[in-house]
């Protein structure tokens, strides 16, 4: 049995986020909502957003997936609630980067928290597309706020 | 040369190698199969020595490759007992449906008129009925499925009236493993004077069709889910339809006489055949066939019977675990889908994968039917001729361990 390369894609950390997701819900004080899919597996995930000040005040998610695309979505919300929104696009950045197997980002793949466990995704090409596609709903949901200025 | 169910795995050089330190399970027959060396042989034998554009040559080598690729037409005919100018070779079973629904249906169908197709389609028997409804102003509408993922034949009927101008359906669902019983439902849908299409995929390859039998208007299977290779797919249609039937695609080969403003189609098959067609896919595909023949209808089906009845009774005693379709026998082909509670099949097949066992996530290019299910997603476990009993033990063992990992 070669369970070793499944305890690295399956981190407890990974399995916490999975089975305990934070931010996880409707929020009523949205600004925001995005409805992303994945066209190959046909998971779905709902993100909305709370934009304020420049910042990402508030957000949560919901919809249906595996335990990255889950774990993945909890981490991101964990680490861009409160902060400024060029932070938040270079985070995104700077994940997409990491999942996408570029060492450019490297340093700055310790300022993700939670969410850096998720490089070992990357061994894993099937899956990227499960743990980046809540990365890619915040990216629109700024992009689309952006829009309407 | 009869050959043996019992060594077939021995035919089939990709079996034989480890994934992930395990010996490879392939489960995932229903997306594609393997090919016997036979196939692979035919196809670089081809190459090495007949290869040349087939109908225009006059040397000896395009002759040649001409009466293989023909000689493949008749091979099918007789493999499915039809009229050899009623096969058309096509790319796939969706090219093949999509020329049913774009080059016949959509000149036929009028504002009002209704196509029939059920709930439990694959995409490719589904989009392009209703992309021709939308185009045309008819409407869709389904057949439903009862609690063991069976279609309501009482529902069908209320459906059928002399509106209904065309019915599609599966001949076995790739997600539920259900046989559909396609000769009662062409001569339903005859009654009301529609059309029948039937999509082949999941069922050639399994056990024997016969178009005369099933008396379907077209009927449509895809090579490389028969142990042939990809690229190389058939459409079976009646003659007096194909007559009708206009080609989706023009271009070299298919024409009689073409001049500046106008152009005379040959008649089928070569109307439909535009362009070079996958000359080598297509005697991949007659090598394919002769090596099912050679091992015989009865045996195929009953050696997948077997297994896919030991999967059945084995996933059954695992706790958590939901079936979806009918129980093993007579209405359920070799496939199971399944989902284990509690986990993604996302991550199930991930975790079979680490085991070699080789399995599909997800929704099987059959959304309406997940939704009916009420699930995003769902694993499933297709067998073919070359799986054992030893196949199905991995996978029960992988899907025990997989339980123990994510602790549910």
């Amino acid at each position: 049995m070669n369970l070793g390369n499944l305890s690295d894609l399956y981190r407890q950390l990974i399995l916490d986020h999975a089975q305990h997701p934070h931010h996880h819900g409707e929020l009523a004080s949205a600004d925001q909502t995005v409805t992303l899919n994945n066209p190959t597996c046909g998971d779905v995930i709902k993100l909305q957003v709370e934009l304020k000040d420049n910042q990402v005040a508030d957000l949560a998610f919901s919809g249906d997936g595996c335990s990255i695309s889950q774990a993945s979505a909890s981490m991101m919300t964990d680490l861009v609630k409160g902060q400024s929104l060029p932070e938040v696009q270079h985070e995104i950045a700077t994940f997409l980067e990491m999942l996408m197997g570029n060492n450019d980002a490297d340093e700055d793949v310790d300022a993700l928290g939670d969410a850096a466990v998720l490089a070992t995704v990357v061994k894993f090409p099937a899956r990227i597309k499960c743990a980046t596609l809540a990365w890619k709903a915040l990216e629109q949901a700024i992009g689309e706020a952006n829009n309407h200025e | 040369m009869v050959k043996n169910i019992a060594t077939a795995r021995n035919d089939f050089p990709i079996l034989n190698q480890q994934i992930n330190g395990e010996p490879l399970t392939y489960l995932d027959n229903a997306a594609t199969t393997q090919k016997p060396q036979v196939v692979i042989d035919a196809l670089t034998h081809y190459y090495e020595t007949d290869n040349a554009n087939i109908h225009r040559g006059v040397y000896t080598l395009a002759e040649r490759a001409t009466e293989a690729y023909e000689g493949v037409r008749q091979q099918v005919a007789n493999f499915i007992n039809a009229q050899t100018d009623e096969v058309i070779f096509t790319r796939g079973t969706t090219t093949s449906l999509n020329w049913v629904a774009l080059g016949f249906a959509r000149q036929l169908l009028q504002p009002n008129d209704e196509i029939i197709i059920t709930v439990m389609e694959h995409h490719s028997n589904l989009v392009p009925w209703q992309q021709v409804a939308l185009q045309t102003g008819a409407k869709l509408r389904y057949i439903e499925i009862d609690e063991h993922g069976e279609l309501d034949l009482t529902q069908y009927g209320e459906l059928l009236n002399p509106k209904t101008k065309f019915v599609a359906f599966t001949h076995v669902s790739n997600v539920l493993g259900t046989i559909n019983p396609v000769k009662q439902m062409t001569k339903m849908a005859h009654d009301v004077g529609a059309y029948v299409v039937i999509d082949g995929a999941q069922a050639v390859g399994h056990f024997s069709v016969d178009m005369t039998d099933l008396d379907c208007d077209f009927y449509a299977f895809s090579g490389h889910k028969v142990y042939g290779p990809t690229g190389i797919g058939v459409l079976y249609g009646k003659r007096e339809l194909l007559a009708e039937m206009n080609p989706v695609e023009f271009g070299g080969e298919m024409i009689n006489l073409v001049e500046r403003q106008t152009t005379d189609f040959k008649p089928a098959p070569a109307k439909f055949e535009a362009g070079t067609m996958p000359i080598a896919q297509a005697i991949g595909l007659g090598a394919a066939l002769d090596y099912l023949t050679s091992l015989g209808w009865s045996a195929i089906e009953e050696h997948e019977q077997s297994l896919v009845t030991a999967a059945y009774q084995q996933l059954n005693k695992i706790d958590g675990l939901t079936i979806y379709g009918p129980a093993a026998g007579p209405t359920r082909s070799a496939l199971i889908t399944f989902n284990l509670n509690g986990v993604h099949p996302h991550d199930v097949a991930t975790v079979l994968d680490t085991q070699g066992v080789a399995v599909r996530a997800g929704h099987h290019c059959a959304q309406p039917l997940m939704q009916t299910l009420g699930v995003s997603a769902t694993t499933r476990a297709s067998f073919g001729l070359y799986n054992n009993l030893a196949d199905v033990e991995r996978l029960i063992a992988a899907l025990v361990e997989t339980k123990e990992f994510f602790q549910v």
